[in-house]
């Protein structure tokens, strides 16, 4: 089986800062990857190599099939649903206006549109007609967020990558965000994820795989119950907050 | 009032304004496609904000004096009050762009190149809507001070309600002196209100 993104010993650079050290992963199409890491650990430079709003300083990150360098960028990030945390809505666009935007970028005709935004904004539990015409502002921080998924899936992207998409959220709302995510991606059938979370608890949710990285590099690679049973310090660092919480 | 008295602030009002109108246009379409460049070249910014920065410290009579004696731009009459006008407005346009534009969220910013926005649509469709309220608060301040400057235009021959002024001046007559001030205040605050009121109308959010 070929996979869908995959990292070719990939190193990175944000200005004079290396990131990322020769980071090769797989990640296969149908799969929800979560990147768990610290703060700085490279998680997030990781997966804006993805659509291309980082490129390699060496190395190779192939989407279906092609790096990232060679690809038309503006195509490939059409395809590519994208969720950041704090949703970054366009405040000055309609509810309808910001799920419907990749749908316009690309052509659709305006009923096409209309149709593809109500679908889903019923999908992520906001009645259309409730919400369709409020501005970002006018919802609270949970309603953003889902607004935010449902934008990044208005143009059916077969990737969809994910920033702490709900780490800016309460606990409660959350964990209903995550609920609704497995929920989606029950219902999205063969949707590849990419899922960049500080929250092992969240990586344990929702990852079909998880990879940890630790100060640019990959220090595991596999399933939430192998995550559970690995020996790295690292992960044992992680785990330690499971622990905690239940100690409590 | 004498009838004839009226007559004239009517018609240096108008030609004032005229200076007003034809230096704001030019150096508005001067600064904001260039406030527009220098959010793409940052190794620009200190250069032009630079120069733009002198001009506004020069004092405006010297800046009017200075420009007699250069070639094309310079010499006696209207077009020399508009070049110094226009230098005069382009900083504050240049700079409020210039915030505007580096000033919308970063997140939103960030989402729009990730949903494959082109560099184009993310600035006509991004940039420049959450920027107009900035934009526009630049231009209050530069037509606001034009409108003031412009009374000195009548020191080169540039004409305007400086003409009443520096009449006024020389023959220490009030009444001239306040019926070149009176209208050019009241211009002013118009022009500030009118300016202000398009803000709130046109700024999306």
């Amino acid at each position: 089986m070929t996979p869908f993104v995959s990292f070719r010993n990939v190193s990175a650079h944000l200005g004079q800062k290396a990131v990322l050290h020769s980071l090769s992963l797989d990640i296969y199409a149908g799969e929800t990857l979560v990147l768990l890491g610290r703060s700085g650990s490279g998680k997030t430079t990781a997966l804006k190599m993805v659509n291309g709003l980082v490129l390699p300083t060496s190395g190779d990150v192939l989407v279906d099939g092609k790096p990232t360098t060679a690809w038309d960028l503006i195509a490939l990030r059409r395809r590519t649903g994208y969720v950041i945390q704090e949703a970054g809505l366009f405040p000055h666009f309609t509810i309808a206006a910001n799920v419907g935007l990749v749908p316009r970028l690309e052509g659709w005709p305006p009923q096409n549109i209309q149709v593809r935004v109500h679908e889903l904004l019923s999908q992520v539990g906001l009645p259309p007609e409730q919400f369709a015409a409020r501005y970002p502002r006018q919802l609270s921080g949970g309603q953003r967020q889902r607004v935010g998924v449902a934008r990044a899936l208005a143009a059916n992207p077969p990737l969809l990558l994910l920033d702490e998409p709900f780490g800016a959220l309460d606990p409660v709302t959350r964990v209903e965000l995550q609920r609704q995510f497995l929920d989606l991606r029950r219902g999205l059938g063969k949707k590849t994820a990419i899922f960049v979370t500080h929250d092992v608890r969240e990586a344990l949710l929702l990852g079909t795989r998880i990879g940890l990285l630790h100060d640019g590099r990959l220090r595991f690679l596999g399933g939430p119950s192998e995550f559970l049973e690995a020996k790295g310090e690292e992960v044992r660092a992680f785990l330690t907050c499971l622990d905690l919480k239940r100690g409590l | 009032m004498p009838g004839g008295l009226m007559h004239e602030i009517l018609e240096l009002s108008l030609e004032h304004l005229f200076l007003v109108l034809v230096a704001m246009a030019i150096a508005a379409s001067l600064a904001i496609p260039a406030g527009i460049l220098l959010t793409r070249r940052p190794f620009l910014r200190s250069w032009v904000l630079g120069f733009a920065n002198v001009m506004q410290t020069v004092p405006s009579l010297a800046l009017f004096g200075f420009l007699i004696p250069i070639p094309f731009l310079g010499g006696i009459g209207r077009h020399t009050a508009i070049v110094a006008l226009v230098l005069y407005a382009l900083l504050p346009i240049l700079r409020n762009t210039l915030t505007g534009i580096l000033g919308v969220d970063p997140a939103v910013r960030e989402s729009a190149v990730a949903m494959g926005m082109t560099e184009r649509q993310l600035l006509w469709e991004v940039e420049l809507p959450l920027a107009t309220r900035t934009i526009l608060a630049g231009l209050r301040i530069a037509a606001v001070t034009t409108i003031g400057t412009a009374t000195i235009a009548a020191a080169i021959g540039g004409g305007g309600l400086g003409v009443f002024i520096f009449r006024g001046l020389a023959s220490i007559d009030t009444t001239l002196l306040l019926a070149g001030a009176i209208p050019a205040a009241l211009i002013a605050l118009a022009a500030d209100r009118g300016l202000e009121w398009l803000e709130n109308r046109l700024s999306p959010v």
